[in-house]
């Protein structure tokens, strides 16, 4: 059903968004801890670098399909 | 600006009209005159036209009466114009009879000329019987040059009175001719009786005339010589009235004789006139017979009518003498008379007849009438000197009256003479033109004779020729009449023939027509079943259509399709349709249109959302206003699609809403079609959802087809009651 095509791809994007924001927050939060002294800005980089990357992720999900992918060049 | 101009032309019209007011009136009054004069001019001339031209064609038809026959033909109620004006049409009288005479002698001419002059010409001779044919004899010599251009009229006489008539044979000629002749010698000798009949009785009544004529002139000769003598003589008394007497008879004897003879002569006169009267008649005949008795009962006439005049004449002298006579009587008897009155007046006792005076007288008396008869003698004497002297004057005068009366007599005597010189002439040249016309007709008749003779030579060597003709001719009717019947004949066998084959051909075709007939009603039949069955099948599968359900597609259409398939093995039509049904369809079923139209509701908010989006436009952030988009633009949920699209109706949001219009209203057809005018992402969306109404599209219609099919070919089969 290409209806629910979409609603997936949603649904993946906020899993994918979700997963990559905590990852991005947790490591955020250990490396402040870590080597970073407490500041809040490795806590800031990693969630935005996650929500960053959830954000390209997602957004590369849904234009996948007009995107033109190397191996269909060389079909 | 024509009533522009208009009100101009008025404007100076009125102008000019102010300024000669009465001349033009004048004018005006002179132009309606003039206009009227001339009207009238142009009627009257009309109507002098027409009255001329009718005036004129009437005087022409009476002179012409073809002319007359060709108006009345032509033109109506002219015959009623034609007929008040000159009378009833005169009818053709065909030739005119001088011509018809001489049309008339063209009978004998039949012998002589060749058989068409003659059947024209007999026709005159319808009028023969009346006219003599030796008297145009004479004619004929003329009339042979007019043969061929008489006929005409007298053809179309006699044809409107007879039929035709053909050659008529010499026989009936002949006999005609002898008719003709036993006529004419009825004729004449009728004619010939009655001329002597008449001749005799003029001829006794003019003798007897004649007779009483010279009895009445002896009368009066004898009376005339009684009363001379008794003038003259001087007898006895006795004797003296013996002649008176026989004076008086004599006289009674002359006018007796006299009436006797004007009775006579009136008689003879009358008969005469009626001798005149017949030999007029005869003739008015004209029949030559005749002539001869005529001229001599002429001649007869004539000279009795001379001699009537000769006597009548010698009468008449005779009575003028005797007039002399008795006025010389007459004179002396008055003179006697004159003599004894004077001798009565002398001697008046004798008053008696003087006759018996002798004797009886006395010697005075005797002197007294001596010495009277003296004086007398001497008076007497006197007045014969006196006489004598007057003698002269009186014999002149009464020369004078005598000669007149010679004159008048020499007139009358020459004017006698000379009417019956003329008759004389006359009846000699008759006479002669009777002998002329004897000789001229025993050479006609030598003529002719020749004429027949050559004309029989003629026929006969005509006839020759025609028999040998006509045995050709007919010889060769004769065969082609055989050939004909011939032909006719082997016609007539063919035609048999050729019935019987066409019969037997005819009932051959039946037979064949009737197996023909059982055979496609076998053929028919099974068509029909097969017909029928197809239709069953088709309805099966339009019936495994209607199986599905919410959201639960059909059931396969393998099972159906096959069946169809089945049941229309050798129907290529059928087949190529049922080959047609899409794969997907057979092997796992259509949805139906509901469960579309639902999914469709659930698709068209989809659609809403990513309408924004498309190959260039797919960012997270587009994706966010397209929600956005989603949210805050309101369309009508459904709405009616226009017939032709424009480039503003393929708005995705318009286009969802005619498609809801079109599901809502079961037109999923016209639903795919718009949305299949989606583009970029909301196409992606739906597009299984269009595939699907694809599908369900392509198999309803096959099955719309195969039952459409089946129908027509039920139909077909299926024979009404």
């Amino acid at each position: 059903m290409s209806e629910k095509e979409l609603g997936k791809k949603w649904d993946r994007c906020l899993a994918d968004g979700a997963i990559k924001l905590g990852t991005g927050l947790g490591l955020g939060i250990v490396f402040s801890v870590l080597f970073f002294k407490r500041h809040t800005w490795p806590i800031s980089l990693g969630s935005g670098a996650g929500l960053g990357m959830a954000y390209a992720n997602c957004q590369n999900n849904l234009r996948s399909h007009y995107m033109l992918h190397r191996g269909d060049k060389e079909q | 600006m024509l009533r522009a101009c208009l009100r101009g032309a008025n404007a100076t019209a009125r102008k000019n009209y102010r300024r000669i007011p009465l001349t033009s009136l004048q004018q005006c009054r002179h132009y309606t005159a003039g206009e009227s004069s001339s009207a009238s001019k142009v009627v009257v001339a009309g109507l002098l036209t027409v009255s001329g031209g009718i005036g004129g064609t009437i005087l022409y038809a009476k002179w012409d009466h073809k002319f007359r026959a060709a108006v009345e033909k032509n033109v109506p109620y002219s015959d009623w114009l034609l007929g008040l004006a000159l009378g009833p049409p005169a009818q053709d009288p065909g030739l005119p009879i001088k011509k018809r005479v001489r049309c008339c002698p063209q009978l004998i001419l039949i012998i002589v000329t060749g058989h068409k002059v003659s059947r024209e010409l007999l026709l005159p001779s319808v009028f023969v019987s009346r006219l003599e044919a030796s008297a145009e004899a004479t004619h004929i010599i003329s009339a042979i040059s007019e043969v061929p251009s008489v006929p005409a009229p007298c053809d179309t006489e006699a044809a409107a009175v007879k039929e035709p008539m053909k050659e008529r044979p010499v026989e009936e000629v002949a006999a005609r001719l002898a008719q003709q002749e036993q006529e004419e010698q009825d004729i004449s000798a009728s004619v010939s009786a009655s001329l002597e009949d008449s001749l005799a009785s003029s001829a006794k009544a003019t003798l007897q005339a004649i007779g009483a004529q010279e009895a009445a002139l002896q009368a009066i000769i004898q009376h005339t010589d009684k009363l001379k003598e008794a003038m003259e003589a001087e007898v006895l008394p006795e004797e003296k009235s013996n002649q008176w007497k026989d004076l008086e008879a004599a006289l009674a004897d002359r006018t007796t004789a006299l009436n006797d003879a004007r009775a006579a002569l009136s008689k003879a006169n009358e008969s005469l006139d009626s001798l005149r009267s017949v030999i007029d008649k005869s003739k008015g005949l004209k029949i030559s017979s005749v002539r001869p008795l005529v001229l001599a009962a002429e001649e007869n006439l004539h000279n009795m009518v001379v001699d009537l005049d000769k006597m009548v004449m010698k009468v008449q002298s005779a009575e003028s003498e005797a007039k002399i006579v008795s006025q010389y009587s007459e004179l002396v008897n008055e003179a006697k008379r004159q003599f004894q009155r004077e001798v009565s007046s002398l001697t008046p006792e004798i008053q008696a007849n003087w006759k018996g005076l002798t004797g009886k007288l006395s010697t005075d008396d005797l002197n007294a009438l001596i010495a009277h008869a003296h004086r007398r003698i001497d008076q007497l004497n006197r007045e014969l000197a006196e006489q004598k002297v007057r003698e002269k004057i009186h014999v002149d005068a009464a020369l004078e009256q005598q000669k007149l009366e010679d004159q008048k007599a020499l007139d009358n005597a020459v004017n006698t003479v000379l009417q019956h010189v003329k008759e004389e002439a006359r009846l000699e040249q008759e006479r002669k033109l009777a002998e002329l016309r004897e000789v001229m007709e025993a050479e006609m008749r030598t003529q002719l004779r020749r004429q027949a003779a050559a004309h029989t030579d003629h026929v006969q060597d005509v006839l020759k020729v025609q028999e040998h003709e006509l045995k050709a001719e007919a010889e060769q009717v004769l065969s082609s009449k055989m050939l004909e019947q011939e032909t006719r004949y082997r016609q007539l066998t063919q035609e048999q023939l050729d019935n019987f084959t066409l019969d037997m051909n005819t009932a051959y075709a039946r037979l064949k027509g009737v197996e023909e007939a059982i055979d496609s009603h076998v053929v028919a039949e099974e068509e029909a079943r097969k017909a029928h069955q197809l239709w069953l099948s088709v309805e099966a599968l339009s019936y495994s259509l209607k199986t599905a359900e919410a959201d639960v597609p059909t059931v396969p259409l393998e099972n159906a399709a096959q069946a169809v398939r089945d049941s229309c093995r050798d129907n290529d039509f059928a087949l190529a349709l049922a080959a047609a049904l899409p794969e997907k369809s057979l092997q796992r079923g259509v949805y139906s249109e509901a469960s579309l139209r639902a999914r469709f509701n659930s698709l068209r908010s989809l659609a809403r959302r990513v309408a924004l989006i498309d190959e260039s436009r797919n960012s997270l952030y587009q994706y966010f206003l397209s929600y956005l988009q989603a949210a805050l633009l309101f369309e009508k949920s459904q709405e009616a699609p226009p017939s032709q699209l424009s480039s503003e109706d393929l708005d995705p949001f318009k286009l969802l809403s005619y498609a809801s219009y079109c599901l809502e209203h079961g037109d999923l057809e016209l639903a795919a079609k718009l949305v299949n005018q989606l583009r970029g992402e909301a196409r992606r969306v739906v597009q299984d959802w269009l595939i699907e109404a694809r599908l369900t599209l392509e198999t309803r219609q096959v099955v719309n087809l195969l039952s459409a099919y089946a129908n027509a070919v039920g139909l077909g089969t299926t024979q009404a009651p």
